[in-house]
């Protein structure tokens, strides 16, 4: 086996190894480093995650489970050190590593302008998700602003995703016009209307001077005096390949490190590939070529022969809303001619190229549909004298064809592009729809179109209609899951409208296409209807996923964690002893919680109900830890010991606790009570949250500290605990009755406006009426799981035991 | 040649869930359908070891609990774009009792 050793785990260096295990699964033993302490993520979709609009977890391609579970050895957040060609090692920071073939995927990192003030606290770049994540915090206080150094395709889907988050944002650009490497001027400015509509403030050839600040940016200078105060700078001006380790190594470098056609260095068992690598004078920072490299590379290694070369590329910018297309060369030059189409109501704007009787250039934006057939066009350097009359109008025009929406699509040859990031032409992807890929899921799985950026869905889907005509239907909103063609919202209004009290009967009434739902939609269905018709309905621990149905946390080896309720963070002397009592004799790792209990990890299932037996004689109940419901209620000493507290915060606290436990919910709720605005009960981040005040209460919700971090919005101010509890549990009901099953509260608050919520909570007589249904589901909920569970703990124990008949 | 060995009733183990038997050759999970369908098979997911037989049960196939695989119970073979399939074994209702191949345990273990 051959010692493969890789430096870098991005999209390149991810992307070869999957060839390379397709190629030749089992030729090579790979190790693969990487600084940063994760394995590879989609960076392109870096924009969807700063706007909200994807999670982390949604772009992750290859995981640390994934790299082990195909053999790769994997050194994440350690950096290399040196590369010793002579001897063929790698010297890690913890051990060096030999190689008989070594790759640098090193990428790039972000160029940073050396004006005065560039290295305070909050200037960030947007390269990563450290990045991202600076700037997601720093939009979440009210009023933040935001000043974007860089007026191209990455600053301003920053500068977009950040005005989203609702900040004030200003983008600085020091060009004529924005994006101007990918855009002619007239694109350019339509592009800046629609920024600033969306209420982004662009300034042009803009000389920004220094960022200033009392310990951190607060502040960009302009060289004409003008003055912008911030909260984040995010510099977003350009990419330097990471070629440091290379050069310090001796390989050949110019830019970056050179490499041949067949990816090799200057050291014939050296490559390199992705953005750290220059071709021919070519730097790379697109993901297609990327791609394309990585596929040579794992031909390269696997004996087999390919060739890189350069290709055309199209752009396209990830911001919803802003539809711009730009391909080929459009810089006027002579014998260079124009067509030129404006639709200024539309806001449409349309420039095509033309050299030599063939199209070299497209920009267009306001209506992209026709641009993959005019990139066809561009690639194939196709004669177009006889369809010049008519070619800005598309496709859809050359045969006299009225304008079908449809019929560009239909028009584009086989062999047209129409995901850019994988290479999936119209062909293969008819092709997969006539071997059965009939839905854009399906479509993702086999050829990988649209999986990447996701910007040619649409091209996709367009594909789907066209090929399949009419048994295919545009989707609308997003089902549940491949069981259903309704969304979550359907859903719920159904089984309340049609009094659906069954799983049979949705299954039934709604149209599911399998027989009992799936892993996705069964868990939201059990809880959808436990929340409508407590009564009727009845919990079913076979659509809950194992820490619900168990009781307890399942950890990576199998074991569980148990953890006791400890009513508004209180404990005594004599609970004490009991958890250290069970501790030991389930030998149990504790640890103490940031919800202000105590953890025991490391139980068996078997221990299961043996601990819980123990801990309910104790007199502590299920924690529920594990459960989409109420989980705690954490609450500072209050005036019951605090010099500065105003209200006994800990008896508000365990009242809440007592009323609320037990619930379920769509996702999981905490509370916090703080008893002075001095909020040492953090309960500013909850999903409800509780202030004391001389006055009186003032209860906040839709607070987040998880990957996201949200302060909570007011929801009331009240004078008495009567009232809080009230208020409370009548949020918590609607929540019950309204949300998307596994969306936290700021979630749906978010979804539904706070406003609404405000003014339905504000009558009286409906909070009521929540209150009574609140109870009406507490009187089948408000219990222990584990009493219940102890009495049934056979179901924690093997079937039979075979091993020691089979031993004889 | 078979062994048909009892390990207990039908109604031992929950509709759309699962028990454990423990044998020579590892854990192996014991499924019951929605259908009253049996069906044995490896308790091991083949991606992270996770354990099947808490997983979810939908028609006759199972979701891995710790990164959702889903296999099929009748055929062991991972669904979707995931590959890889999990050991299945012959078991049969006899008068509601539940009998399993030894002899298919103990093979394996010899292969």
């Amino acid at each position: 086996m051959q010692k493969l050793v890789i430096i870098g785990a991005g999209m390149a260096s991810g992307r070869a190894i999957e060839h390379l295990l397709e190629a030749a699964p089992g030729a090579f033993d790979i190790t693969l480093f990487n600084a940063e302490p994760r394995g590879n993520y989609n960076r392109i979709m870096l924009s969807p995650v700063l706007s909200g609009e994807k999670t982390y977890e949604e772009i992750v391609t290859h995981d640390a489970d994934w790299y082990e579970a195909n053999g790769v050895t994997c050194r994440f957040g350690e950096k290399v050190v040196e590369v010793d060609r002579a001897r063929k090692v790698v010297v890690g920071e913890k051990g060096e590593v030999p190689y008989d073939q070594l790759i640098f995927a090193t990428g790039s990192n972000a160029f940073i302008i050396p004006m005065p003030g560039h290295d305070l606290p909050g200037v960030v770049t947007f390269r990563d998700l450290e990045d991202t994540g600076a700037m997601i915090e720093a939009a979440g206080k009210p009023g933040s602003r935001a000043v974007v150094i860089g007026g191209g395709l990455l600053g301003l889907e920053a500068a977009a995703a950040l005005r989203l988050r609702g900040m004030d944002v200003t983008v600085l650009h020091i060009a004529t016009h924005l994006m101007e490497r990918q855009l002619d001027p007239a694109a350019g400015y339509l592009l800046k209307k629609d920024l600033e509509r969306r209420g982004i403030n662009v300034i042009l050839e803009a000389q920004s001077k220094e960022i200033v600040g009392n310990g951190r940016a607060e502040q960009v200078n302009l060289a004409d005096g003008t003055e912008l105060p911030c909260d984040i700078v995010v510099m977003a001006v350009g990419i330097r390949p990471a070629v440091s380790l290379a050069q310090e190594c001796g390989l050949a470098c110019g830019r970056a490190i050179e490499v041949d056609a067949q990816m090799r260095t200057s050291d014939p068992s050296v490559f390199a590939l992705g953005e750290c690598v220059e071709f021919e004078g070519n730097l790379f920072g697109l993901v297609a070529p990327l791609y394309d490299q990585a596929k040579v590379l794992a031909a390269t290694l696997t004996g087999g022969e390919a060739t890189f070369a350069m290709r055309e590329l199209s752009t396209k910018l990830k911001v919803t809303g802003c539809d711009l297309f730009s391909a080929g060369d459009f810089a006027e030059g002579e014998g260079r001619e124009d067509i030129v189409f404006r639709d200024p109501a539309r806001g449409v704007y349309k420039r095509l190229v033309i050299e030599n009787d063939t199209l070299v250039g497209a920009v267009m934006y306001g209506d992209t549909a026709d641009g993959n057939w005019f990139f066809g066009l561009i690639k194939d350097g196709e004669d177009i004298s006889d369809i010049r009359e008519t070619l800005i109008f598309g496709p859809g025009f050359l045969g006299g064809d009225t304008a079908d929406p449809l019929s560009a699509v239909a028009a584009l040859p086989p062999e047209a592009e129409i995901c850019g990031c994988n290479g999936v032409c119209k062909g293969d992807i008819v092709a997969a729809i006539d071997g059965g890929a009939t839905d854009l899921g399906a479509l993702r799985a086999t050829t990988k179109a649209s999986a990447s950026c996701g910007t040619c869905t649409g091209l996709v889907e367009q594909v789907l209609a066209v090929t399949l005509g009419d048994g295919f239907q545009m989707p609308t909103a997003q089902p549940i899951c491949g069981c259903c063609d309704l969304t979550h919202e359907d859903v719920r209004r159904l089984i309340k409208s049609q009094e659906l009290k069954s799983q049979e009967a949705v299954w039934q009434e709604l149209g599911w296409k399998t027989l009992n739902g799936c892993h996705v939609c069964r868990p939201a269905v059990n809880y959808y209807l436990l929340a409508d018709w407590p009564i009727e309905y009845q919990d079913d621990p076979q659509s809950r996923f194992v820490n619900e149905r168990n009781h307890a946390n399942i950890q990576k080896d199998g074991t569980y964690s148990v953890m006791p309720r400890m009513w508004g963070g209180m404990t005594d002397a004599a609970e004490l002893r009991a958890i250290a009592d069970a501790a030991e004799k389930y030998g149990a790792a504790v640890k103490v919680t940031g919800g202000q209990r105590i953890d025991l990890l490391g139980i068996t299932k078997e221990d299961l109900p043996h601990i819980w037996r123990d801990l309910n004689e104790a007199g502590m109940v299920s924690g529920h830890a594990y459960s989409k419901g109420l989980r705690t209620v954490k609450t500072c000493v209050g005036s019951d010991w605090c010099r500065f507290g105003t209200q006994d915060s800990t008896g508000l606290g365990i009242k809440l606790e007592k009323l609320l436990w037990g619930s379920w919910t769509p996702h999981k709720v905490k509370l916090g009570v703080s008893g002075c605005p001095r909020n040492c009960a953090e309960a500013t981040c909850k999903d409800v949250g509780i202030v004391c005040v001389d006055s009186g209460y003032q209860i906040s919700v839709a607070g987040a500290a998880g990957m996201e971090v949200k302060e909570t919005e007011p929801l009331a101010t009240v004078k008495t605990e009567d009232e809080v509890l009230e208020w409370t549990v009548a949020f918590i009901q609607l929540y019950r009755e309204g949300a998307k099953y596994l969306d936290r509260p700021y979630k749906w608050v978010a979804k539904v406006g706070l406003n609404w919520i405000v003014e339905h909570l504000s009558d009286a007589d409906t909070r009521r009426a929540l209150n009574a249904r609140f109870e009406l589901s507490q009187s089948v909920y408000r219990t222990d799981p584990w009493a219940a569970e102890v009495a049934k703990s056979e179901r924690y124990t093997p079937l039979a035991d075979l091993t020691l008949e089979a031993a004889e | 040649m078979m062994n048909w060995i009892d390990i207990g009733t039908i109604d031992d183990i929950p509709e759309r869930g699962a028990r454990l038997v423990k044998t020579p050759v590892g854990c192996v999970a014991v499924f019951r359908t929605s259908g009253d369908e049996v069906f044995a098979a490896s308790n091991s997911c083949p991606h992270k070891g996770g354990p099947l037989s808490e997983g979810i049960v939908h028609g006759n196939k199972v979701t891995c609990p710790l990164h959702n695989w889903v296999f099929s119970l009748e055929t062991g073979e991972a669904q979707g774009a995931d590959e890889g399939r999990i050991a299945t074994y012959p078991i049969r209702i006899e008068d509601g009792r539940l009998l399993l191949d030894a002899s298919a345990l103990a093979a394996k273990d010899a292969a």
